[in-house]
């Protein structure tokens, strides 16, 4: 679950990192309000959106405060478009207003669950502001990693390496310790599986600050972090993935045209790649899982088919703890309230699928039948655009 | 032969009380294995299915002379109860479990690589030797003894594969879900050392996923130290950056753990890659006749 800067940045105040004071705001009303609780002659407003490169797309602006009744204006409703939410941008319901600092350096800092040493690990680098693949492409000996072996925990020397390599002046070795020790705390407190700070700066005044912060935390640590759950902005999401998710189902948007049902990830994912070898793009994944009921079927196909734009149903169920039955005892239900426009290709092996191509048979439902995944989304392909 | 479990393995389990439990370890028993008792703790004495239940896994490794545990824990305690089979000295764990938080497993890890026992998932469908013994989730009946060993991280995209070997006649004689999570026990490399040894494997299908870099890995190893047949299909190839496909650790993060960086690795290995997954056991089949 992706937390907003100003949510990962309160997380950080109560652990003891400093952050820039600031207000959040909603509404141009606000701004008022705002002015007198920031004492900064200069202040910066920031878009409140789950995307990196926001500085770039003109969601971050410096200004006098005289100015910010009109930057804030300008900002809320806007659609920024970074290189990471594509071409039709995010809308900007938030703004973020927090007081400019005097920065004396710049630094990167990232936490990160390294799947690969089985850890958490430090990444720092003295590029601060700099996006940290293109750092690690480009200039790969400014950055240093630091594992923490899980048993024994942050250590002293880990937080010596870190200093000495972002060369800090020894009157601050002790501050970033301090800070260093409070990161890690956060980390683990709040089930984080990435913390950024990008940038950390240290002020002329002598603190460390992080500046820009993004937290992200392991969803399936939800549920014993009731107070951070709260904070997901469903808004941020996709609409539709806002939906599958509510009915227990795992659904993921795509660009394509072919929509999908399946069990199983893994499955889910070839299905898509099927799709894709055989010359068109999926609409999405869809995963229905193991423990699914035929409400939920019924559920994910309403979704599928209220979808305007697709051109084809692709479904592939490997049945094992699944039953065939049940998927086209979904079917039928969904079909009671919606209407079928487009081919629907059935895959369906394994447990009860003679009672669910008979079902379907009695239904009258007028189903492509495919014997495996090669020749489901062959038949899709084919059959794409129909009307039937 | 097989690697890891045979007809004579005997399996405990923990969480026999529960629904899940209950249920798998029916279809276990049916399937002929070995299972002969389970641990619910606060239950001990009393008798499930006709098993007897433990108090802890210490015990039921004492009382029933079990080397492997299967574990069906709800995702909060389902770490806890992995730390306790490696703590009561189990030789196989075998996790089916599906959303244990990364931190958890990170603890689990550091204890596991201290000790002799080994981890099977967790998110996994686990292990099966055809006809000999069947310790977690998957439908035994589409499995046939054989000589392709099957090592995936996902649970229906093996179903498909071993259907596919099922189908031309090669069967299979081990069949390992490692599991889909970021953080799991065995790994390709693990599974691959066991096949290689393993007289009655001719050739291993390998099936793994999007993100991190297992497959990676090992392509590294399979290029000086695996001799055997090998093919190979990477799920996701289709799937967008940033997002995860359903499993905690299927997501392209940044530039790594693409499809497309897997199949080349192993393809340098001089694994046989195979884009299409409804041909992968016939890609076997002309392999093992070459």
């Amino acid at each position: 679950m992706n937390l907003h800067e100003y949510q990962a940045k309160e997380i950080l105040h109560q652990h003891g990192v400093f952050v820039p004071k600031g207000v959040l705001i909603e509404k141009e009303e606000e701004v008022k309000l705002t002015l007198e609780q920031l004492s900064s002659s200069r202040v910066v407003v920031k878009a409140q959106v789950h995307a990196g490169g926001r500085g770039k797309a003109g969601g971050v602006k410096l200004c006098e405060k005289a100015e910010l009744e009109q930057t804030v204006a300008n900002m809320l409703g806007s659609h920024l478009m970074t290189a990471q939410t594509g071409h039709t941008g995010k809308e900007v319901h938030k703004v973020w207003v927090e007081e400019a600092v005097n920065i004396a350096h710049e630094y990167y800092l990232s936490i990160l669950l390294d799947r690969s040493a089985h850890c958490l690990s430090f990444m720092l680098s003295t590029a601060g502001g700099m996006d940290i693949e293109e750092t690690a492409e480009h200039q790969p000996a400014q950055i240093v990693t630091v594992n923490i072996e899980p048993n024994a925990g942050l250590q002293a020397w880990h937080m010596r390496q870190m200093a000495f390599f972002l060369g800090l002046d020894k009157v601050h070795h002790r501050a970033f310790h301090v800070l260093i020790h409070q990161l890690y705390q956060t980390f683990i407190d709040t089930d984080a599986d990435m913390l950024e700070l990008n940038p950390l700066v240290l002020t002329q005044e002598g603190t460390f600050m992080a500046l820009d912060a993004k937290v992200s935390i392991d969803d399936n640590a939800l549920y014993r972090q009731k107070d951070i759950a709260v904070m997901a902005d469903l808004a941020e999401e996709n609409p539709i993935e806002v939906k599958a998710a509510a009915y227990g189902l795992n659904y993921i948007s795509l660009d394509g045209d072919i929509g999908c049902m399946v069990n199983g990830a893994g499955l889910a994912m070839a299905t898509m790649d099927m799709i894709h070898l055989k010359g068109s793009e999926p609409a999405n994944f869809l995963d229905v899982g193991g423990g699914v009921s035929e409400e939920t079927v019924a559920h994910g196909f309403r979704l599928l088919l209220e979808q305007a734009h697709l051109k084809a149903i692709l479904v592939n169920i490997f049945g094992g703890i699944v039953r065939c039955d049940l998927i086209s005892l979904g079917l039928i239900e969904a079909l009671k309230t919606h209407h079928l426009h487009i081919p629907l290709v059935m895959r369906l092996v394994g447990t009860h699928e003679e009672e669910g191509r008979a079902l379907i048979k009695q239904a009258g439902i007028p189903v492509l039948w495919a014997n495996d995944l090669d020749e489901a989304a062959s038949l899709a392909v084919a059959t794409y655009g129909e009307k039937i | 032969m097989s690697i890891l479990v045979d007809q004579n393995t005997r399996v405990i389990c923990q969480g026999l009380t529960g629904q899940q439990g209950s249920f798998h370890a029916q279809q276990m028993l049916a399937y002929g294995t070995q299972l002969v008792g389970g641990v619910t703790p606060g239950k001990g004495g009393k008798t499930h299915l006709s098993l007897p239940i433990f108090n802890t896994v210490q015990e039921a490794k004492q009382q029933t002379q079990a080397t492997v545990s299967i574990i069906y824990v709800p995702a909060p305690f389902a770490a806890d109860a992995i730390l306790e089979a490696i703590g009561a000295g189990m030789a196989l764990v075998v996790c089916i479990t599906e959303g244990i938080p990364a931190q958890d497993m990170i603890r689990v890890k550091a204890v596991l690589k201290q000790s002799s026992t080994r981890l099977i998932g967790p998110n996994c469908p686990g292990i099966i030797t055809p006809e000999a013994c069947k310790i977690g989730i998957m439908p035994g009946h589409i499995h046939l003894p054989g000589r392709v060993g099957v090592i995936s991280r996902s649970g229906t995209l093996t179903y498909e594969a071993v259907a596919q070997l099922t189908a031309t006649g090669l069967g299979q004689s081990t069949c390992v879900g490692i599991g889909g999570d970021a953080l799991i026990g065995m790994d390709f490399i693990d599974c691959l050392r066991l096949f290689n040894e393993d007289t009655q494997t001719d050739g291993v299908i390998m099936i793994g996923e999007i993100g991190g870099d297992l497959e990676e890995k090992a392509a590294e190893y399979i290029k000086d130290n695996f001799s055997k047949p090998i093919v190979a299909f990477i799920a996701g190839s289709s799937a967008p950056k940033g997002k995860r496909m359903g499993h905690a650790g299927a997501i392209i993060s940044g530039h790594s753990g693409t499809a497309a960086s897997k199949f080349e690795a192993l393809e340098k290995a001089g694994v046989c890659i195979e884009h299409n997954p409804t041909l992968l056991g016939e890609r076997m089949v002309s392999l093992l006749k070459g």
